[in-house]
């Protein structure tokens, strides 16, 4: 079986990679997110800090 | 020796449990990811009757039986918090809920690509997708009620509520291809035994774990900025190594 024939998913290529697909990319997503989000509450903590030092 | 586990329901200490135990999760996830990948594609043959369209159900069942596994989950944190006025199991239940929302959507989308093929339908108001759709909702729904919400611990108990109440729909969904005449098919794999393919068990299966170790991993990463957030004003917070840089 080449390559070719094996993306072509016997013509259910757009069904099959389209599932799986979206999935990994909704994956990377929420990998990014909850990354991001504990950057952003790292960064809002030391801002909460330095504001209080300041007083 | 004894081993204190209540030491652990304190944030703060779940805070540095639950860093080490990340990567024990992610990496033996993405590694299972692959070989499930491998063995759904190269091992397992094509379908009888569906041919290689029915590949789509190495992620879709696993994610549909995850999307109703972490809302029990989730409806069980947060009735113990409820009950016990424990702060962090009310946060795991935030953490896994959009989790949860994901893997319904997963198992929408996969199940609306496999319905296009083989019924010739996107989607059907059949009672199997119906209720998924509606625990869906209930995720959603969760989210929203908690975020609207200013004080966390009214929105804790809020939320508690929602997702003891929606807890129902999980059993619907799950007897519906029994209770119901539903185009969506029965289950493949009984408490009986199955009919299907060696490989195509062990393709589900292994599947079915990546995404559960996947969900764990991200669900911590998650819950240690809810405590980040919940518990800003502890001295535990500021004496921390990534706060005090």
């Amino acid at each position: 079986m080449s390559w070719a024939e094996f993306f072509a998913m016997n013509g259910y290529g757009f069904y099959v990679w389209g599932s799986y697909g979206v999935t990994l990319l909704i994956f990377i997503i929420e990998i990014a997110l909850v990354r991001h989000k504990r950057k952003i509450t790292l960064q809002q903590l030391r801002l909460m800090r330095d504001a209080g030092e300041a007083q | 020796m004894a081993i204190n586990w209540f030491k652990y329901a304190a944030p703060a200490t779940f805070y540095g449990l639950a860093g080490k135990m990340v990567p024990w999760f992610a990496v033996p996830a993405a590694i299972l990811f692959v070989v499930g990948m491998y063995i759904g594609f190269f091992v397992a043959p094509a379908d009888a009757v569906q041919s290689e369209a029915y590949r789509i159900i190495f992620i879709h069942v696993p994610a549909s039986i995850l999307s109703m596994f972490i809302y029990l989950i989730m409806a069980g944190y947060a009735a113990f918090g409820l009950i016990f006025n424990t702060r962090l199991s009310s946060m795991m239940a935030t953490a896994l809920a959009p989790t949860g929302a994901l893997f319904a959507f997963i198992s929408l989308w996969t199940g609306a690509l496999w319905g296009k093929p083989m019924w010739g339908a996107w989607w059907v108001w059949d009672a199997r997708l119906t209720s998924e759709l509606i625990l869906l909702f209930l995720y959603l729904g969760f989210i929203a009620l908690q975020s609207s919400i200013d004080d966390s611990r009214r929105a804790d108990r809020a939320g508690a509520l929602l997702a003891i109440v929606g807890s129902v729909n999980v059993p619907i969904i799950y007897f519906s291809v029994k209770w119901w005449n539903t185009l969506h098919q029965g289950s493949t794999i009984k408490f009986t035994g199955t009919s299907m393919h060696i490989a195509m068990q062990q393709a589900m299966f292994v599947m079915l774990v990546a995404c559960w170790l996947y969900v764990i991993a991200v669900t911590l990463v998650r819950v240690r900025s809810i405590i980040l957030e919940r518990e800003r004003n502890a001295q535990w917070v500021s004496e921390l190594n990534e706060v005090k840089l």
